[in-house]
């Protein structure tokens, strides 16, 4: 006779049937941020957990809202140049170019290839030092002090560099349509070829630190897996979609700025897991130092800006100053805006944390009549719902580090 | 760059409805909102539009009919080339569209995000609720009669405006941002904060 091992369970809920009210287990409710050192800024996560695992999540997002997307419909196109800083504000470089670029589509405009050039550098500088910003961010959420001090002293390097270009360290504000705000000064490509030589050993260096550490591995390996089909469905961008292993890489797929010259790799992960998108992201940034080299090796001579853009661009300050002509042309460009056609764009270029898209109506004149910023950090958290379900609170730290999100360009 | 040439006529071929739309760059089509969805779903499963990168909407202002437009943007990893869908809400005044969110789960925080700001309703949506504003904001901050400033309203919590006796204040304006208005007479048009009175015509006091 087969013994009957539900018994003792059948008791315990019959047991369980009969208890008080207030004997039954029950929900807690954890409301993790807006002000919690993992959330990396003001996302709060609103957790109903069964003892140590999150049966359901609700991320809440908008602390950080200030209506972008409002002030850009009151403002003409170059105003809102400092505006996309406050994007990502760890990649305000990258973010201007895009933006640049977008109504440097709507409006027709050939750049020429310096500029080009200097928009791969600067954007490829601000995806190595958000990378860096991003790695020793995920070290500290893990328990890795010294990869923090480490990257630190690298982005250090590399906002030295930023304020040597622009004036300043973090809202750079340095592309303008048509055009950058000032041409690179003498000696500064040198400077950041210097900078690429050291810092490859140094990248070698951090990664070694986390790439075969036990603790490290504990905390990220088969954590968090994101798989292929959700990545896709959630439509996440940058290094989170290809740490799922789908090879998407605007710079390749979609080369703007002149991409297709350079020889680079797309790094794609294998399983979706947290340890994916950290190799994926470090991989990058030696992808990133390699086309920054290739550019520095052959860099365009030439016009820093595009000179056929009359009613876009302002002229040089001492055309300003000497021409009749040029000062009326500079005043209608503050006043009025650059002159855009009516139509409508989509441009999305590859930024540090995905893909920034800027959508933008036109109908005509020299302000936008809506403009959509497609904010790769909104798409990445879309998916934490799903994600953080079935794991333990402490594996959200490690999953939350490991997407790399800023609030400041989720919310707007 | 690449863009999908055939796309247009593919599209149309299936779906009558649907006629081309006036676009600077990629592909783009209008389609009525009954049948987006259906298009949506042909352009992902037979086309390979596998990426929704971005669902938004236009208001055209309150003196325009159809006043709504919401907007897909859809990128196919095989081709890399976008396509743009856009659909007129039926209602002015009360705006509904039909989710995507059957298509693509990742649609769900763009049409509340759209639902937020515009007030257009994804019907079939399964967790419209505002994102970006708290849930109890009485207004669309995106519509065109919404002031750039703000508009007071309560706070979200009640307890902290019963204890403080404030509410949400809008946003001070002297000062900036300094804003060009284009179209106008120079003297207006000029760079200055949104509020200020004073002009060339009508000085400070």
């Amino acid at each position: 006779m087969p013994t009957d091992f539900s018994f003792p369970d059948a008791a315990a809920k019959a047991a369980g049937a009969n208890l008080p009210k207030e004997f039954e287990p029950e929900k807690m409710s954890l409301s993790m941020g807006p002000s919690h050192p993992s959330t990396h800024g003001v996302l709060r996560i609103q957790f109903e957990l069964d003892g140590e695992m999150v049966t359901k999540a609700d991320p809440i997002v908008g602390y950080l809202h200030r209506g972008d997307e409002k002030i850009a419909e009151n403002m003409t196109y170059n105003q809102f140049v400092p505006y996309t800083d406050r994007l990502d504000y760890l990649a305000p470089l990258a973010n201007n170019a895009i933006y640049a670029h977008a109504v440097e589509q709507l409006a027709g405009l050939k750049v020429p290839d310096r500029l080009n050039a200097i928009r791969v550098v600067t954007s490829e500088m601000a995806r190595v030092s958000a990378h860096l910003m991003g790695l020793g961010a995920y070290g500290i959420d893990v328990g890795a002090w010294s990869v923090f001090m480490y990257c630190f002293e690298e982005r250090e390097k590399l906002y030295r560099l930023f304020e040597k270009l622009t004036g300043a360290r973090f809202t750079t504000s340095y592309s303008r349509v048509g055009g950058v705000s000032r041409d690179l000064p003498a000696g500064w490509l040198e400077e950041v070829d210097a900078f690429c030589k050291q810092f490859l050993p140094i990248l070698e260096e951090i990664l070694g630190l986390l790439s075969r550490n036990k603790i490290f591995l504990d905390r990220t390996v088969d954590i968090g897996v994101i798989s292929r089909a959700d990545a896709i469905a959630y439509g996440l961008s940058g290094p989170n979609l290809r740490g799922s292993g789908v090879p998407n890489d605007l710079r390749k797929d979609r080369p703007y700025w002149g991409y297709e010259q350079y020889q680079f790799d797309v790094p794609v992960g294998a399983k979706g897991d947290c340890y994916d998108r950290y190799l994926c992201r470090g991989e990058e940034m030696k992808q990133s130092i390699s086309i920054i080299q290739q550019c520095v090796a052959k860099f365009p001579g030439g016009d820093w800006y595009a000179r056929d853009a009359r009613r876009i661009f302002a002229p040089p300050k001492d055309k300003i100053l000497t021409s009749m002509e040029e000062l009326i042309n500079n005043f209608m460009i503050v006043t009025e805006g650059p002159q855009m056609p009516a139509g409508e764009v989509y441009f999305e270029g590859e930024a540090p944390k995905g893909l920034l898209g800027f959508y933008i109506v036109s109908k005509g004149g020299g302000v936008p009549y809506r403009m959509k910023i497609r904010s790769p950090s909104f798409c990445n958290l879309s998916i934490l719902s799903k994600l953080c379900v079935g794991n333990l609170v402490s594996d959200v730290v490690s999953i939350l580090g490991s997407l790399d999100f800023v609030m400041g360009e989720c919310d707007r | 760059m690449t863009t999908d040439v055939d796309i247009a006529t593919a599209v149309s071929q299936q779906f009558p409805s649907v006629t081309p739309r006036a676009s600077l760059d990629c592909p783009a089509f209008n389609v009525p909102a009954a049948d987006a969805i259906p298009v949506l779903q042909h352009l992902r499963d037979a086309r390979g539009y596998d990426f929704l990168m971005d669902v938004t909407a236009i208001d055209w202002s309150a003196e325009q009919s159809p006043r709504f437009t919401v907007v897909w943007h859809l990128y196919s990893s095989a081709k890399h080339a976008y396509v743009r869908l856009a659909a007129n809400c039926a209602s002015d005044q009360d705006p509904v569209m039909p989710t995507a969110t059957g298509l693509w789960p990742g649609a769900g925080w763009h049409e509340r995000e759209t639902y937020d700001m515009f007030g257009i309703k994804f019907t079939g949506h399964p967790d419209l609720r505002r994102i970006l504003m708290w849930d109890a904001y009485p207004y669309f901050p995106l519509r065109k009669e919404f002031p750039l400033a703000g508009l007071p309203t309560a706070l979200s919590d009640a307890d902290i405006t019963e204890e403080t006796k404030t509410g949400v204040i809008s946003a001070p304006m002297v000062g900036g941002p300094f804003v060009a208005t284009p179209g106008e007479p120079m003297s207006d048009a000029e760079p200055r904060a949104k509020d200020e009175e004073w002009s060339e015509q009508r000085p400070k006091d």
